[in-house]
């Protein structure tokens, strides 16, 4: 500690100069924070401001920055000191901007900046510089699960970026679906046409490609390690197992066509019934000439019963929509009128869903003189040679029946996630799905699956990323997609990997927090055993050894902190963010009596959604209570109970906590940390009760980015319940 | 506007038997016989020419309807339907369509095309005016509109007719008196100045139809 030098900065610009007592922050910075340095300046993000800090830092020692100017969103660039821990007191969007203008406000106000420099000040005296992960990656190699279309492209974009690509492949050929394909649906100007896939070339490209090798009829035996360092075992069809080290693995796994033998009342096992994969079959084998069904009978009229076992609310079959199939009808009715516009094609839709382009290849096929009815099928039966389609045409609302002598049913698709991990023993499906990463984490054999067994953790905000750092999904096992989608998703899955390579091998956190130097830190000597934070990880980062220690793999780590909440001893902490430099914050304040009719409430608010929103509030000058004092934390996950009691017991009247939205539609930056954080913050009523606290005391909500106006709305709501409540009993104990 | 290939015709074309419904039969002939035909298959049925229509609620179907019913090959159910003769050629439906199709002009084709092949209904108000105003005017080149009105008011029967005259005598009075009125034009009446040539002009245009018929075929 001997070379640690504290400084304060403090800027009287943007108005903070003309509401504040800036001398008078200074003296708290100065005597109750105990700088060493203590400095304000007109325009402190000015290049002069900035310079002074530079100096100071370079001739003076200066080891630690406090900053108390505007948010600490605000002015990243001019505030980038690096070599130095530094903390932020947000006198702009924090204080002068809500509290509410004129000269009446003038004693909460300043209050209140004086709380943030306290605060400030007391976080900067537990912050420590992160030193980095010793836990390195060493392989810089990209393992891609899958020859599909998205298992090609993964690999040649790695490739071609320049990464060694280690490429698995479970059947004996590259290429997957797109293979079984006769052509695709059109993916440039003028979307009118189907087109040929590419397939080969895109093979012969990575067959070629000196960077990539190629394991054919192999699965993956093993899967141990972490990024950077993967050790994977490849079992061949030899039965001979190869160890590779990889840095990161991309599973494109690719999909199953919905078996369309579960759809009896659709036709199937009918000789004029096929799904969707059937007929490419057949097309292949006409080559673009006359489309005949498997018993040679030729095709006269064609009908395409789109959603067939999708979108089916009654839970007997897939829920959701597979996306592709109303462009693949487009096209396979395409197949027909091509070969002989004399054919009759019917597609019979409930609601078609061409996105982007493909309303252009919508338009082709009606000008071809496709028919699209919207009905809703109930039966195919067979009728003559043929089949017999009876609907509901829900726009002449009346039933209906169309014949055809082939019917060609919309399956969709199913991911091949492999094992839900989720699942205990016992209620694994009868047929066991087959691992295919064969993860050794204590958590499970394969990645956790999002819904409706897709394999992703948010299907909009971080796609690729699922909730194994270093193992990222493509394509269709991520969620429904065509050959296009599947292009860019592995495209971007790619990137991702190498996002995490290079960050494993510097000992940063890969992503959200990407570069974070800080990790989490375990005493274990004080460690019980609990496994609350191996259990509650939602990264799976954390194994356990014999003595059924926490293994914290580092490289794994998002650095949420959602062990550092569950850690009922407290023992696990990160250098510049850890119990103490939160605990510290909340103890720091200058705490009114109980007569003085200013309550202090304490708003735990997570950096990623809550926290901008409050900084948008005081952007548009939204007022809310100037009682308040809010603490960013980096996910709601790593609140330790030990802070709201912590808190209650200096005299603060209530504590609020602000997380991003849970549960199944979530949109918490690191999966289950809000949903952790309520369900902690559920159990805390015990321990009110036993403070003789009214459980209203703490209070936790769900906001998105997009809450500043509602933010306040809450402030101001429980500002006023408080003042209901009264003042807490609990003031002057300290 | 866009040129569109006509969907292929087939020799079974009119069928409408229950085990070619929705096959292209009718379709086709819609395409092969209608003004602007072959823009029906291009419908994406939106439903906005259907909220647009300002009788929408007085006819029996919709174009949206229209249109469907045409390539569900419910032949004759579209001719005989009263929907096409209520059309009042606001073009609302026209300028509106997301897909630019011609819907008012597809609309009186299926009037024209209706007539023509003698599905439409005989009583339908507004067509029995359309083809009474028509024989009027081709016979001489010029509106007979005593003889129009006489039409009209006689189209319910003798009586009915009487009773209706019997109601306008007051105007019809004052029409005389202005002399915009001549009781003697509904012996005959008098014709435009080159009769022959109208009677020409509309052969010449039947033909040019025809031409464009088969064309299409």
């Amino acid at each position: 500690m001997a070379d640690n030098k504290f400084a304060a900065y403090l800027c009287a610009g943007c108005g903070l100069g003309d509401v504040l007592d800036i001398d008078g922050l200074e003296k708290i910075a100065k005597r109750e924070g105990k700088m060493q340095v203590v400095k304000h300046h007109d325009f402190l993000c000015s290049a002069a401001g900035v310079q002074m800090i530079r100096d100071d830092i370079a001739n003076e020692g200066i080891s630690h920055l406090m900053i108390g100017a505007c948010s600490r969103r605000a002015k990243t660039e001019a505030f980038n000191f690096p070599g130095v821990s530094m903390a932020r007191a947000n006198l702009r969007e924090g204080v002068i901007w809500i509290v509410a203008e004129g000269a009446a406000h003038d004693e909460v106000r300043q209050e209140m900046a004086d709380d943030y420099v306290r605060m400030g000040c007391a976080e900067l005296k537990k912050m420590l510089l992160p030193a980095g992960s010793t836990e390195r990656g060493t392989n810089k190699r990209i393992l891609v699960v899958g020859g599909g279309v998205s298992g090609l492209t993964a690999a040649i974009e790695a490739a071609e970026t320049g990464y060694q690509v280690v490429l698995v492949e479970k059947s004996s050929a590259l290429g997957g679906w797109a293979t079984k394909l006769w052509k695709r649906v059109p993916y440039q100007h003028p979307y009118a046409e189907p087109q040929t896939t590419g397939i080969e070339e895109l093979i012969a490209r990575v067959n070629l490609h000196p960077a990539i090798s190629v394991h054919l009829n192999a699965t993956l035996a093993e899967t141990a390690g972490a990024p950077g360092r993967f050790a994977v075992k490849i079992a061949q069809e030899s039965g001979t197992v190869v160890q590779e080290m990889v840095g990161a693995i991309i599973q494109a796994s690719g999909f199953s066509s919905y078996d369309m033998a579960r759809l009896p009342e659709l036709g199937a096992g009918l000789p004029g019934v096929v799904d969707q994969a059937g007929l490419e079959a057949l097309a292949q084998a006409a080559r673009g000439g006359a489309i005949q069904r498997a018993d040679g009978q030729v095709v006269q009229s064609v009908v395409f019963v789109q959603c067939a076992g999708q979108r089916d609310a009654t839970g007997a079959h897939l829920s959701y929509c597979s996306g592709h199939c109303c462009a693949t009808s487009v096209k396979q009715a395409m197949y027909f009128k091509d070969a002989n516009p004399d054919i009759d094609t019917v597609v019979l839709y409930t609601d078609l869903r061409l996105p982007g382009m493909s309303e252009d290849f919508y338009r082709s096929a009606q000008r071809k003189g496709v028919t699209f009815t919207k009905g809703k099928v109930s039966q195919v039966k067979a009728q003559g040679t043929g089949c017999a389609v009876d609907f509901r045409d829900l726009i002449l609302d009346e039933d209906a029946t169309v014949n055809a002598d082939l019917v060609v049913l919309a399956t969709g698709q199913v991911p091949n996630s492999g094992v839900n991990i989720d699942l205990s023993e016992d209620q694994q499906p009868e047929v066991k799905p087959v691992s295919i990463l064969n993860l050794t984490y204590r958590q499970g054999k394969d990645l956790p699956q999002l819904k409706a067994g897709l394999t992703d953790s948010h299907f909009i905000c971080f796609p690729y990323e699922t909730r194994r750092t270093g193992i990222y999904a493509a394509g269709p096992v991520r969620r429904p997609m065509d050959m296009q989608q599947a292009t860019d998703d592995a495209t971007g899955a790619a990137l991702k990997a190498i996002q995490v390579v290079e960050n494993a091998m510097l000992g940063r956190a890969a992503h959200p927090r990407s570069g974070d130097l800080s990790y989490p830190i375990v005493r274990l000597e004080g460690c019980t055993q609990c496994k609350r934070c191996t259990v509650e990880c939602p990264f799976g980062a954390i194994d356990e050894d014999e003595r059924r220690f926490p293994v914290f793999n580092e490289s794994r780590c998002r650095r949420c902190g959602t062990c550092m909440g569950a850690c009922p001893v407290r023992v696990i902490s990160f250098e510049n963010y850890s119990v103490d430099t939160v605990g510290s914050q909340i103890k720091s304040l200058d705490m009114p009596d109980e007569f003085s009719e200013r309550p202090r409430i304490l708003l735990l608010a997570c950096e990623n959604d809550a926290y901008p929103a409050l900084d948008m509030a005081g952007l548009s000058r939204t007022v809310y209570s100037a009682f308040v004092r809010a603490i960013p934390v980096r996910c709601l996950g790593s609140v330790n109970t030990i802070w709201i009691t912590d808190a209650l017991n200096s005299g603060w009247d209530g504590v609020m906590m602000m997380g991003c939205k849970k549960g199944d539609d979530y949109q918490c930056h690191f999966v289950k940390g809000s949903e952790l954080a309520h369900y902690r913050m559920s159990k805390i009523d015990d321990t009110l009760k036993g403070m003789g606290l009214e459980p209203e005391r703490v209070a936790s909500y769900e906001v998105a980015i997009t809450d500043h106006q509602r933010v306040a709305a809450l402030i101001n709501d429980y500002a006023e319940k408080i003042k209901e409540l009264g003042m807490s009993p609990m003031k002057g104990f300290n | 506007m866009e040129k569109l290939p006509t969907t292929h015709m087939t020799a079974s074309a009119g069928n409408t038997a229950a085990s070619t419904r929705y096959h292209n039969n009718f379709l086709k002939e819609v395409e092969a016989n209608v003004e602007d035909g072959q823009w029906v298959k291009m419908c994406m049925q939106c439903g906005v020419c259907a909220g647009s229509c300002p009788l929408g609620p007085h006819w029996e179907h919709t174009p949206q309807k229209l249109f469907m019913m045409i390539r569900a090959g419910k032949r004759e159910e579209v001719l005989k339907s009263d929907s096409m003769w209520m059309c009042t050629s606001c073009y609302n439906c026209m300028a509106r369509c997301p897909r630019k199709l011609p819907i008012t002009h597809i609309v009186h084709g299926l009037a024209a095309y209706a007539h023509q092949v003698g599905l439409a209904r005989k009583k339908q108000s507004t067509r029995f005016f359309s083809v009474l105003f028509w024989n009027n005017c081709v016979k001489t080149g010029r509106l007979n509109e005593l003889k129009l009105t006489m039409g009209l008011y006689f189209k319910d029967g003798f009586m009915a007719g009487l009773k209706q005259a019997w109601v306008m005598r007051d105007s019809g009075r004052q029409l005389m008196m202005a002399k915009r009125l001549n009781p003697f034009e509904l012996f005959g009446g008098h014709r435009c100045k080159d009769a022959k040539g109208i009677t020409a002009m509309l052969k010449a245009a039947r033909q040019i139809e025809e031409q464009q018929r088969r064309a299409a075929s």
